[in-house]
């Protein structure tokens, strides 16, 4: 349902992002609207993981602003973006490998709880209610996932693909609006890439989250999304349905080209 | 055959949460408390209490203090000992300008303090990370001996800053025999240890590891970092303050701010190196060690002819295979003596077979 | 007021004692990116071997060459036991391996060599020298200008040779270095050996100062502030750190230490890299590098 809400959830205005004086980013804006599967794609060094860390907080713009829900915001800190509601995956695994897959997903709700670490620490009986009702809510993350035969493995011996669905659980288990996924397919071979647009779309349909996802493979990202923005060198060549953008030539210059 | 889990599932996530899953467990956590609180006060005697069992309750208890923050929060501490010192310290004056307060309750007060001290040195933590975080542990270890010897007011005018333990005495009943102190003890470094074993599997445990693991994405994840930190900075400093506090009156009896020096720090560093980072139990493993193995070795000496190795050479070598064994077990065994206990846990579950 | 500039050179000039230890450091981080807690052992391992051949009646050449063998030993056998094993750990798994290793060198340097104090005489005099109407100490100078040479040779070691511009590269990025067919092990057992030459010109000089005893191991813990404020990659920075924790620690001894009853000397350096910390994280001269996720 690509482009029919009124207001976007996520907006980027005129985003402007630099290091040490070399351009990541020039002046990048486009609209994310609810619901939808956004793609961003591009060369490698286009810009697209800065962009991913610019509107999760972990890098600040020097330029520009975000509006996530109707709400500007010049910039934002890692911490303020997912209280916001804002979750991600990264492209080299970002998991806590030395905890249990369950553990993992638990951390993903750390957001979701009211209970102090006192009453925690003390064990008292609405901290064990908390940790019931939590443990509740992160298996269903992890069935939904079909993890469930890993649950209490340690992350770090998980094989490659497993860990990337693995930190997909513990942003869903967030009860994410937004959900920003960098390569989430990437290293994967075709049954495992299948399996992985599988879960992304069920994600968006199931639990009605927004996403945007970076992808190299053009088939996943053509079949998968609602939107698709393309970058090239930090700038913004490309932005709308995949149709379209499958025909605007200078996307069809700079990147699909090559491919095609 | 006796190590067996068939037949015993979990059927709440409470019981799958249980410190000890399997009932062989359970029971041989029973039987070791009935052995601590009630065979070993009876059987021992008191040299035993003095010079091994309550040094090595308190080390345990120490090493756990480190262990939260280093272990399972991943800051790295050299000025454990100055909390520790902080503790005693603050345990004393409780005792001493406020009659009639209750050991118990001054032993929490002294932690308390020693956790605010802790979070004070903590406080860089927000914008120093991994080793360059040494450099705030280090000037709590120099700056703490160095105010309790200066200002005076401390150790109430004492020479040289030496305090003695108050009367030991709970609910009226006194604790001054050995046994005593042992029972004392052991009775708060169980209720500490149980306190930590919850905390470690809590969420705040959690954001412990993750911070440790992975600090970027656990602040993606909304856990609040500095927050975090503090938090292990200010909750290890109380373990290790009331470690202080009980090394001081429960073990020495008078202790002067140098007792808890820099190689104090070491110390507990090396239990946890040894004993294993990130594990409860490996702090009791590694303390055991710290406290028998000196022993061990002088017995050893001691077989040897008359004169062919005096005390100071025993110094020495005692040095040299406790640096070896820090190597060895970073290198071999980065998980210590608690993972090789696993270990053998694991294949007794499963034996005769071998995988 | 010339009582002042007396007190800022006087502790410029201990501070140049300070780099000497932080260069060691320095040298062995830029290489293998450890933290090497055990520098201050090493140079009281030189010191004690150095002087305890003295006393056996060694000649001071000779006595120099034995010592510097022993320390290239030395770093090959730390290369080989410690940091091949240990190689793609933590940087905080690595800096607990030093305190090992520091650990078993001075258990081992004492067991050997005993643990009595020896004098140690370089034929310097601490006689004072009246430089500009300032009265300054003729050891302080020498050690200052030892202290230059040493940095000039480093300098010509890293800029000008081929074994240099290897260790550049490795410091600048281990994998990139590798696939030039680099040999890692070869540049830290190099970059050890070095460091132990450092240290052997430090013990020599600390040790004439304080007399050759187990209180040289300390040293490490006066260096590390140094290191904190000129950051850890900078032979440069060692240097100005060096002086300003020298020069800071002496004013502050003389005019901050008598209105808080003195001996502040452990801790203010401390206090002092800390501030540093707080204001630019990566030292004066050392470099951040940006996060990528």
């Amino acid at each position: 349902m690509p482009h029919t809400s009124a207001q976007p959830l996520l907006r980027l205005n005129h985003v402007s992002l630099a290091f040490k004086g070399v351009k990541a980013i020039s002046d990048i804006g486009f609209s994310v609207a609810h619901g939808e599967i956004c793609a961003l794609i591009g060369p490698n060094g286009a810009g697209k993981s800065s962009l991913l860390n610019v509107i999760n907080g972990v890098y600040s713009a020097q330029e520009g602003s975000i509006d996530f829900d109707g709400t500007t915001h010049r910039r934002l800190r890692p911490h303020q973006a997912a209280e916001l509601g804002i979750a991600r995956t990264f492209q080299n695994i970002a998991l806590f490998k030395s905890l249990s897959l369950l553990d993992n997903v638990l951390t993903g709700r750390n957001l979701l709880r009211r209970c102090h670490w006192l009453t925690q620490a003390l064990g008292l009986p609405q901290a064990r209610a908390e940790e019931d009702a939590q443990r509740e809510a992160a298996e269903r993350v992890i069935e939904f996932l079909h993890l469930q035969p890993w649950r209490n493995s340690i992350v770090g011996r998980l094989p490659y693909g497993l860990q990337k669905r693995v930190e997909l659980a513990r942003a869903l288990a967030a009860e994410p609006r937004l959900l920003l996924l960098d390569e989430p397919m990437a290293g994967m071979n075709a049954e495992e890439k299948r399996e992985m647009s599988h879960f992304i779309a069920e994600t968006n349909r199931e639990w009605g989250t927004t996403l945007v996802l970076i992808e190299h493979d053009i088939g996943v990202v053509m079949g998968l999304s609602d939107h698709v923005v393309v970058l090239d060198y930090g700038r913004k060549i490309g932005d709308g349905t995949p149709d379209e953008v499958r025909r605007n030539p200078e996307v069809i210059a700079a990147y699909l080209g090559t491919r095609h | 055959m006796l190590y067996r889990e068939a037949g015993q599932f979990s059927s709440h996530y409470a019981e799958d949460r249980r410190i000890f899953r399997l009932r062989q467990d359970r029971l041989g956590l029973v039987f070791l408390l009935v052995f601590a609180f009630i065979l070993i006060p009876w059987l021992g005697n008191d040299y035993w209490f003095s010079a091994i069992l309550i040094p090595f309750l308190v080390l345990s208890l120490a090493g756990l203090g480190l262990n939260l923050l280093t272990g399972y929060a991943g800051q790295l501490s050299l000025g454990s000992a100055a909390f520790m010192a902080v503790g005693a310290f603050a345990t004393y004056n409780f005792e001493l300008r406020l009659p009639g307060l209750p050991l118990l309750v001054s032993f929490v007060l002294g932690g308390l303090v020693a956790a605010l001290v802790a979070l004070v040195f903590g406080l860089p933590s927000l914008r120093i990370k991994g080793f360059y975080l040494i450099v705030s542990t280090l000037a709590a270890q120099f700056f703490v001996p160095w105010a309790l010897t200066k200002f005076s007011w401390f150790s109430n005018d004492s020479a040289s800053g030496v305090i003695s333990a108050p009367k030991l005495e709970v609910l009226g009943i006194s604790f001054d025999t050995p046994a005593g102190r042992y029972l004392l003890t052991l009775t708060v470094v169980v209720a500490l240890f149980g306190l930590a074993h919850n905390l470690v599997r809590s969420e705040l445990g959690r954001h412990w590891m993750a911070v440790r693991d992975m600090d970027t994405a656990a602040a993606v994840i909304g856990i609040p970092l500095f927050k975090t930190k503090l938090l292990a900075f200010a909750i290890s400093g109380f373990f290790l303050g009331i470690a202080g506090a009980l090394w001081a009156f429960t073990y020495l009896g008078t202790v002067e701010p140098q007792g808890f020096d820099l190689n104090r720090s070491f110390q507990i560093l090396f239990i946890i190196i040894i004993g294993g980072l990130g594990s409860i139990l490996g702090n009791f493993l590694g303390a055991a060690f710290m406290v028998l193995f000196p022993l061990l070795l002088s017995n050893l000496a001691s077989l040897l002819p008359q004169g062919l190795i005096d005390a100071g050479q025993l110094e020495h070598l005692q040095k040299i295979i406790f640096g070896a064994l820090i190597i060895i077990f970073l290198i071999k065994e980065p998980e210590g003596l608690a993972r090789l206990w696993q270990r053998l846990r694991a294949q007794a579950r499963i034996w005769p077979l071998r995988h | 007021m010339d009582f002042f500039f007396e007190v800022l050179i006087g502790g410029l000039l201990a501070g140049v004692m300070y780099s000497l230890i932080a260069i060691g450091f320095v040298l062995i981080y830029k290489a293998s990116g450890v933290f090497n807690f055990a520098q201050g052992a090493m140079v009281l391992f030189a010191a004690l071997t150095f002087v305890s051949l003295l006393e056996r009646g060694v000649p001071f050449l000779l006595a120099f060459l034995v010592t510097l063998a022993a320390m290239i030993l030395l770093a090959l056998l730390i290369e080989r036991a410690v940091l091949r094993p240990l190689v793609n750990r933590s940087p905080i798994t690595l800096f607990m391996a030093t305190l090992g290793l520091s650990y078993m060198i001075e258990g081992f340097a004492q067991m050997l060599w005993g643990t009595q104090v020896h004098g140690l005489d370089l034929g310097v005099s601490d006689e004072p020298l009246e430089v500009g109407g300032l009265l300054l100490s003729r050891f302080d100078l020498f050690a200052a200008a030892t202290a230059a040479v040493l940095v000039a040779v480093l300098s010509v070691l890293f800029n000008k040779t081929r074994m240099g511009l290897s260790l550049r590269a490795v410091a600048d990025d281990p994998l990139a270095a590798l696939s030039l067919g680099i040999r890692l092990q070869r540049i830290w057992a190099v970059v050890w050996a070095v460091a132990g030459f450092v240290g052997l010109v430090a013990g020599l000089l600390w040790g004439a100062r304080l007399g050759v005893q187990f209180s040289l191991s300390l040293v490490v813990l006066k260096a590390l502030p140094v290191l904190i404020i000129g950051g850890f990659t900078s032979i440069g920075g060692a240097i100005v750190g060096g002086l300003i924790v020298g020069a800071a620690e002496k004013l502050a001894e003389v005019y901050l230490g008598p209105l808080v009853g003195g001996g502040i000397e452990n801790w203010f350096p401390y206090g002092l890299a800390l501030l540093f910390l707080l204001v630019r994280p990566a030292g004066l001269f050392g470099e951040r590098a940006i996060e990528r996720v």
